[in-house]
């Protein structure tokens, strides 16, 4: 398991690792075992503005199609292209090598933003 | 609370997402689903069943009972030999589909662990005197291998010659010392195997399947990849593509009547319908590699709804979306298309089954 201290999380399964100005998008390993076998991402092009709380794509597993929800606001400056190949890169490291998309110009607001403990509390409910 | 299989600690031991299915604590999933399909399709897989309904007819009208039950025909059915058969009420609607051994002393029914209550009030109320049933679900685990090394897996731990082991046939011998109904049947649209046995010994059955299948490759496998494997194989599953609303000829199992046998329950109806063309046809549909249709989708036509996905998922072996639907004979030459989360997705219309041989050898369950 990564260290996860720099991470924080919704209560819609995304995460988000801030750096600086920049930030890292990704979904929990919760939700991807919940999810089972991603089979493809559909993901915004770099350039595209996220706002915060908004669907900024969507996430189709063997199980389910779930939408993905902006946790910052921001502009997608890289997409993890790699996921197009292999999209189970989102099940095996959904903190590491799954990330979705990098922001820049990132603002916070509008989304409930939970440590690890407390969304590990909420996901136990 | 659910009910356990015999396995049911194995599945835990292995750490399997467990999700109840027909009552039963069953597995979705040991790893992942994609690995589990893979593994069937190319080396084996292991599967716990033992979910199943098995219910024995014995007595000297037992064949005559079971003729009645069924549409297919098991008065040629010899000993040991298995007979895919739906079994249907009074106006030919399918009150489930099921597989029919001839044994020892009678008749083996194995049905689905959904309809397993309706079916044995179903059958107890059509017995013929004379007739003996006997629900021994409870007392039965039914564990298959299947796969391409499938029947060598099994043959390192049996003395039966399974060569000489025909499809749909079976015979009755050990397992890893474990007596069981060894049967070349399957759910997959793979070579494979189903052992019938009892509670006890199961654990040790599986275990002994697992190592011997380790260097082969063979990985347990669950309800997902059951799933994903038997809509590629172009099987039905019996609540989502058949109910008793639906009649064996537009499903698709025309070829599992016997109308000429004599009489059977729905018999009479089915001779009003025209086997060759019902009033709605089971059709396979394809889709891109990026949509993936799911079961109570809507299928259109020029615009307009019809008809409703009955399965629906993603093809590992195709990289595409693969589903089936009940369409109108009219609709032959029309586009049609799949409302994937409000998008019209382009359907092709393509022959079932999406994987492997044409499957009216094959059983389904």
């Amino acid at each position: 398991m990564p260290d996860l201290s720099g991470y924080r999380f919704t209560p819609t399964h995304e995460w988000v690792r801030r750096d600086g100005d920049t930030a890292t998008v990704g979904i929990t390993d919760h939700a991807q075992s919940l999810l089972g076998d991603v089979i493809f991402l559909d993901l915004p092009a770099v350039g595209a503005r996220l706002t915060a709380g908004d669907r900024f794509g969507a996430i189709e597993s063997v199980k389910a199609a779930s939408d993905l929800y902006a946790p910052v606001a921001g502009t997608v400056s890289e997409v993890n292209r790699s996921l197009a190949d292999s999209p189970e890169q989102v099940n095996a490291s959904p903190y590491e090598d799954g990330w979705l998309v990098r922001l820049r110009d990132v603002s916070e607001g509008g989304v409930e933003l939970l440590d690890e403990a407390a969304y590990v509390a909420r996901a136990e409910e | 609370m659910a009910a356990r299989t015999p396995l049911h600690a194995r599945h835990l031991a292995a750490r399997a997402v467990m999700v109840e299915f027909a009552g039963y604590a069953m597995p979705l999933r040991y790893t992942s689903i994609r690995d589990e399909h893979v593994a069937v399709r190319t080396r084996a897989g292991l599967f716990d069943l033992s979910h199943m309904g098995e219910v024995h007819v014995t007595g000297e009208s037992a064949e005559a009972t079971v003729q009645r039950l069924v549409a297919n025909d098991i008065s040629a059915l010899a000993p040991g030999h298995a007979l895919y058969a739906v079994m249907c009420n009074d106006d030919a609607g399918i009150i489930d589909d099921l597989l029919v051994y001839r044994v020892e002393d009678g008749f083996l029914v194995v049905v689905n662990a959904s309809r397993r209550q309706v079916d044995l009030g179903w059958m107890r109320t059509h017995l013929l005197p004379g007739t003996e049933l006997r629900d021994e679900s409870d007392e039965t685990a039914l564990l298959a291998v299947q796969g391409p090394e499938a029947v060598a897996i099994v043959q390192t731990l049996t003395g039966a010659d399974l060569s000489a082991l025909g499809s749909f046939s079976s015979v009755v011998g050990a397992v890893a010392e474990v007596p069981c109904r060894i049967s070349r049947t399957g759910y997959t649209g793979e070579d494979g195997l189903e052992l019938y046995c009892a509670p006890g010994p199961a654990p040790q059955l599986w275990d002994a399947l697992l190592e011997a299948g380790a260097a082969r490759g063979l990985l347990p496998v669950g309800l997902g990849a059951r799933d994903t494997l038997r809509l590629e194989a172009g099987l039905r599953l019996y609540g989502q593509d058949m109910d008793e609303t639906v009649d064996p000829f537009s499903c698709g199992l025309a070829w599992t009547v016997k109308l000429g046998k004599g009489e059977f329950i729905g018999a009479a109806r089915l001779r009003q319908l025209d086997p060759h063309d019902p009033p709605r046809r089971f059709v396979g549909l394809a889709v891109g590699p990026r949509h993936i249709p799911r079961h109570g989708m809507t299928v259109g036509a020029g615009g307009a709804p019809v008809g409703e996905v009955t399965s629906g998922g993603f093809s590992f072996t195709l990289g595409h979306g693969i589903a089936t639907a009940y369409l109108s004979p009219d609709l032959r030459e029309e586009p049609l298309s799949i409302d994937i989360r409000g998008e019209a997705v382009p359907a092709n219309r393509v022959r079932l089954p999406f994987v492997g041989a044409p499957h009216h050898r094959q059983r389904h369950d």
